[in-house]
């Protein structure tokens, strides 16, 4: 037929629906597209892929020494990541995870410093705790509230707030909070044993704290009248107030947890990994979440998993560093692969490809 | 003696299919030089789709078209104005925050610079030919709906288009607004120039139209002289069995209800769209709301329904003010008002989550503690489904994969299961087919009769007649009479929605 | 007085970057794309401006020729141009054809091209034994122009005549694109686009087409500036990080600029000043506390302009949302 002819080469057709074996298959395809990719730009460095690839996982899982650090990047990763779910479920775009956690570090390490010799361990491990928190969750509630007022645009107010606490922290180290005892070095003192985090089976206790609060954050967004507010302001905000909901409250009470999240992750990477606030307490976190979010499909469950292979990631690209001389900058670039190529396989999931000349099948 | 001319546009077995829906089977048309067609057929009978191949922007399956009996290939858009087709589209394709003038001239080649002058005087050349009244500098947000459709025309004029398409062109305008077209319409048939219009109503057709051609279902039914039909037999071709056309209005007592006295809502820039708005309400009784769109219909919807904050003056419902209250206040001071929005799936619906999920939109404030259950919810579903022979293959199927007569029985569903005082429904029929719109006032219907107050804002002034027993017409935010829909003319509400002139107000 | 005029040159030599960064973008808004990646872009294109400068240098000097300062410049131009472009290939490649979220993808550039340029910015330094960083010859392509007589002009020729090229290039640019939103066919279209894709379809505009050059150009834009932060700020030496937060700070000024071309060249000089005030005018407080200040005041403005509604001056219409013609 003429129109045959004149068919456009490739045309898109929307899907009907899709079975769950094809859907992840299609993921399975994406994760090899990303991983050949970055196959192809390892060789064109000059190195064996397979080599390198192998290299990375043997210094991610291989001893327990390994597995013990990877574990230990993964469980800031897991919390902000769980922090960043509540924000985008509900359409809140918040890239101010890295700021959150600097500010809860902050919290955290003022008392870590200036209280150690005047509380015991629980209390004082405690109140770093409750303090990290807070000043995540602050931090989190500002743009929310000038969000739900105002309707301020929240991506660029709480990407500011990072900025504005690595300079505070700066400040901090620099001026009030810097270590005499280093004579002229910018450093904030190590903090005292007792605000150290405890460890079991090798990493410290954050690791429980991290999967407790997957399964919480999972029963919170699926199994409460809050989560179900947060799904549907999510979704369209006319819908929720008609539906009676109070927009501006939920938007600043899930930020609020968002932050405290945040917060606590702070709390954990100060006395559980580092002993001490630095500028790079955060170390790009607050970013990587937003992608192990978003892998995730901001299902916690399976943030688990994508929040220990990404650290698998960053753990091995530090490895090839020294075996190899590759930058661990490649674990960003990889991720960002990754990130690009699960980001389009979404659209395999819900068109389907027509070639010129193709029969289009009724049943989709 | 002239041979007969080829046929400006001929369409050949066309096909179209979304998916596994087909829009068009095998549909054939033609239309004249100095003709107009009218091209009939329900809500999703596939008119537009039909049409939208001819002007671009969706390429046919399979099927011939024709273009003054020439075979032609419409890729794009730019192919159609090539060959002179302009299509008027219903939902109209303008730019809101550019000008009249840099509408028209929008996707035009020509030099790299715009020459605005040229441009104006060109338009103003154009207008004075067949008689529209249109400022080139004025931005089209500023405009009324009937200006927004005069800068539809100008546009497909000025790319010298002498086939034009119109969907739906009078759905949005006046009985006034809509002579005021059709005599442009037959200026433009003289002048030699084939119009296709499309539409859903009757008398229209046969008003201004020479030749109709019918379709059903994405089916081509046939093509009548306009002088051989009439309302029943177009009816018949359109619906495929004999329909009763008439709406059987249910009498039922009344008592007083709601009261609403002052309401003036403001937007953020100080303009008012509703200023003073006080009407009756009673159990009992239909109230349809006319008026052109954009008269403030929303706001009064909105504010009724608690969506509208900033909202003054009183809303007596059931002796509760409830002016100023949001929907939870509402159902807390125990005042149920049912409302069905304009834009089902962007206020009243959330496309991605199930039916169930998208009852307990209402239902999920009144589960007790922190927990929410889904399991009432899926049950209510059920029986929704059930009830309203809503096609969804269960409780669990997302509310955007259904059709649009579906999404309206959810929606509408849910409401009235939540066994409302008062009901306000907007455009409820839009975009359903005949026989889901006739479900759709039984239902306000039976609602009438069991003593619920009901709002009914309509686009169809026939139907407002036939199914309401007041109609408040509405003028700029300004109410500007309430009539018996008994006695009152189409004419005459015509007169009040563009003139805020006022008639005594008929009593409840 | 002398003050004045040095905050002033301070001024607009940093505010250079946020100009770019903030044109790249509105061009990209215009067309209806909310790239947020503008960060990714500038990492990109910085790391790419210094490797083909650096690149460039090495094989002159392999042949024991000298290496030419304008050659260098023009090469890093054009690199920095063609790298911002392709993340923002990427970008409009995800977004207009595969449909995918505007913000996620964007975030995504942004982590993506910091990785990539840091990536890459180490790796030379690797091969280099060290760090990596140009010849006096292609730094002074980079430096500040003297045009005598003009620059001699007492005050006026240090405020106008006395900076490096690329402080021209931004302004022509932005000129430039002033004149192509207002005043040409394209340039409707374009805004056609943004606002409206459905419109802009039916009246025969290739959306797709549009979309993509705007986005890829405004992306090497975007990456123009990142040039100008490694190759005039840092002086052609690559600094892990070095973009630190301006190609954000071009995002908001986006939305201070009310996406005019023209009120972004005010917008990035209040910025650029606000960056380097800690040198020029003492307030007492300490330093780190200035470095905060371009960001504490973004926050501000973000907060004064949602209280400003207009309909006119506001984020293109259609921004955000990915159009599909048969999706019904």
């Amino acid at each position: 037929m003429i129109a045959e002819k004149r068919d456009p080469l490739v045309r898109m057709v929307r899907r009907e629906n899709i079975s769950p074996a094809q859907a992840l298959f299609i993921r399975a395809a994406a994760l090899v597209c990303a991983l050949l990719t970055g196959g192809l730009m390892i060789l064109a460095l000059g190195h064996n892929p397979f080599a390198v690839y192998a290299d990375m996982i043997i210094g991610s899982l291989g001893t327990r020494t390994v597995l013990a650090e990877t574990i230990r990047l993964a469980i800031p990763l897991l919390i902000t990541a769980l922090a960043i779910s509540l924000a985008f479920k509900m359409s809140f775009w918040n890239i101010g995870g890295e700021g959150q956690i600097l500010f809860g570090a902050v919290a955290a390490s003022y008392f870590a410093l200036f209280w150690a010799d005047t509380l015991p361990r629980a209390p004082l491990l405690l109140i770093m705790a409750i303090a990290g928190a807070l000043a995540g969750g602050l931090a989190g509630l500002l743009p929310a509230l000038c969000k739900a007022k105002w309707d301020t645009n929240e991506t660029l107010f709480t990407l500011m707030m990072n900025y504005i606490a690595l300079c505070y922290i700066k400040y901090l180290q620099n001026g009030p909070w810097k270590d005499a005892r280093l004579r002229g070095f910018p450093k904030i003192a190590m903090f005292e044993d007792i605000a150290k985090l405890p460890k079991l089976l090798g990493v410290h206790v954050g690791w429980i704290i991290a999967l407790a609060l997957a399964a919480l954050v999972y029963l919170y967004l699926h199994h409460t009248k809050h989560g179900y507010e947060i799904t549907v302001v999510g979704e369209s905000p006319r819908t929720a107030k008609y539906a009676g909901m109070n927009v501006g409250r939920v938007i600043v009470r899930t930020m609020f947890l968002s932050g405290m999240l945040c917060g606590l992750t702070g709390f954990i990477q100060v006395a559980g990994a580092d002993y001490t606030l630095t500028d790079s307490t955060a170390g790009g976190v607050g970013f990587t979440a937003i992608t192990v979010a978003w892998l995730s499909k901001l299902n916690p469950a399976i943030m688990v998993f994508v929040s220990f292979a990404i650290a698998m990631l960053k753990k091995g690209a530090n490895k090839i560093q020294t075996t190899f001389k590759i930058p661990a900058s490649a674990a960003d670039v990889l991720t960002g692969v990754l990130l690009f190529f699960m980001l389009g396989c979404e659209f395999f999931l819900t068109y389907r490809l027509v070639l010129r000349g193709g029969k289009e099948r009724l049943d989709g | 003696m002239t041979t007969p001319r080829p046929h400006a546009i001929e369409l050949r077995d066309v096909t179209k299919t979304f998916g596994s829906v087909v829009a068009n089977d095998r549909v054939s048309l033609a239309v004249r030089r100095g003709e107009i067609l009218a091209l009939l057929g329900e809500n999703g009978s596939g008119k537009t789709t039909l049409m939208n191949m001819l002007s671009g922007i969706y390429y046919p399956d399979s099927g011939h078209i024709l273009v003054d009996g020439r075979e032609v290939t419409i890729r794009a858009p730019k192919d159609a104005f090539a060959l002179g087709i302009g299509m008027i589209h219903q939902h109209f394709k303008l730019v809101d925050v550019l000008t009249a003038a840099e509408n028209i001239v929008l996707g035009l080649s020509g030099g790299v610079r715009l020459d605005r002058k040229a441009l104006a005087g060109r338009i103003r050349e154009i207008s004075a030919k067949y008689g529209f009244a249109l400022e080139p500098d004025k931005k089209v947000y500023r405009m009324s709906v009937c200006e927004k459709q005069t800068v539809e025309i100008v546009k497909v004029l000025y790319r010298g288009a002498d086939i034009l398409i119109l969907d739906e062109p009078t759905a949005v305008l006046t009985p006034q607004e809509t002579d005021r077209l059709f005599a442009i319409l037959r200026a433009m048939r003289a002048d030699g120039k084939a119009i296709v219009i499309i539409t859903h109503k009757l008398h229209e057709v046969l008003s201004v139209s020479d030749r109709v051609t019918i379709l059903r279902k994405g089916r081509y039914i046939e093509t009548v002289e306009t002088a051989r039909a009439d309302v029943q037999s177009l009816t018949d071709g359109m619906v495929g069995r004999p329909m009763r056309l008439a709406i059987s209005r249910v009498e039922a007592e009344t008592k007083p209800l709601c009261g609403v006295r002052g309401l003036t809502v403001r937007h953020k820039d100080g303009h008012s769209v509703l200023e003073g708005v006080s009407f009756d309400l009673c159990g009992g009784e239909i109230l349809g709301v006319a008026g052109v769109a954009g008269s403030g219909q929303q706001a009064l919807c909105e504010a009724l329904a608690g969506l509208e904050p900033g909202a003054q003056g009183r809303i007596v419902v059931g002796g509760v003010n409830i002016a100023g209250m949001n929907p939870g206040q509402i159902l807390a001071a125990g005042v149920r008002i049912g409302f069905v929005p304009e834009d089902r799936l962007g206020v009243g619906l959330v496309g991605s989550l199930n039916i169930a999920e998208n009852l307990l939109v209402r239902g999920y404030r009144k589960q007790r503690g922190i927990f929410l259950r889904r399991g009432p919810a899926k049950a209510q579903a059920g029986e929704l489904i059930r009830w309203l022979a809503v096609n969804a293959t269960g409780p669990g199927q997302r509310v955007s994969k259904l059709s649009g007569g579906n999404v309206q029985k959810v929606l509408l569903g849910r409401e009235l299961m939540e066994a409302p005082q008062m009901i306000i429904a907007a455009y409820p029929v839009r975009g359903l087919d005949i026989s889901a719109s006739y479900t759709v006032y039984d239902l306000l219907q039976a609602q009438k009769a069991k003593g619920v107050g009901v709002l009914f804002v309509g686009e169809d002034l026939d139907v407002l007649l036939e199914l309401c027993d007041r109609i408040m017409v509405l003028c700029g935010g300004r109410v500007s009479g309430i009539v018996d829909a008994r006695t009152a003319t189409k004419e005459e509400i015509g007169l009040m929605m563009t003139h805020a002139h006022r008639r005594t107000e008929a009593a409840p | 007085m002398d003050k004045i005029i040095n905050l002033l040159c301070a001024a607009v030599l940093a505010g250079t970057p946020l100009l770019l960064g903030t044109l790249g973008n509105i061009l990209t808004s215009k067309a209806g794309n909310l790239n947020l990646g503008v960060e990714g872009m500038m990492f990109m294109g910085g790391v790419s401006g210094l490797m083909a400068a650096y690149c460039y240098e090495q094989w002159a000097l392999a042949g024991q020729g000298a290496s030419s300062g304008v050659t260098a410049a023009l090469l890093s131009l054009g690199a920095s141009f063609a790298a911002g472009g392709l993340g923002a290939l990427i970008y409009a490649f995800l977004v207009v054809t595969l449909r995918a979220n505007q913000n996620v993808t964007g975030l995504t550039l942004a982590i993506f091209g910091a990785g990539f340029a840091n990536f890459f910015g180490e790796f030379m330094g690797i091969r280099a034994g060290g760090y990596v960083a140009v010849s006096q010859t292609v730094k002074n392509a980079f430096a500040g122009l003297r045009v005598s007589p003009l620059s001699d002009i007492p005050v006026l020729g240090r405020l106008l005549f006395q900076y490096n090229w690329v402080v021209y290039f931004a302004l022509l640019a932005a000129l430039l694109m002033a004149w192509f939103l207002g005043r040409t066919r394209m340039g409707l279209n374009l805004r056609a686009v943004g606002e409206n894709p459905a419109t802009a379809d039916a009246a025969g505009i290739n959306v797709t087409l549009y979309k993509y050059a705007a986005t890829v150009i405004g992306g090497g834009v975007c990456g123009v500036g990142g040039m100008y932060m490694v190759m005039v700020t840092c002086s052609g030496v690559w600094v892990h990080n070095c973009v630190n937060g301006y190609g954000w700070l071009a995002v908001a000024l986006v939305i201070f600029a009310a996406w005019s071309p023209l009120q972004a060249l005010a917008a990035s000089l209040i910025f650029g000043g606000l960056s380097v005030l800690r040198m020029y005018v003492s307030l007492g407080i300490p330093m780190q506390l200035y470095d905060m200040l371009p960001y504490a005041a973004t926050v501000f403005v973000l907060v004064l302009t949602s209280l400003r509604q207009s309909r006119e001056r506001s984020q293109p219409a259609g921004c955000g949302v990915n159009y599909f013609r048969e999706d019904r």
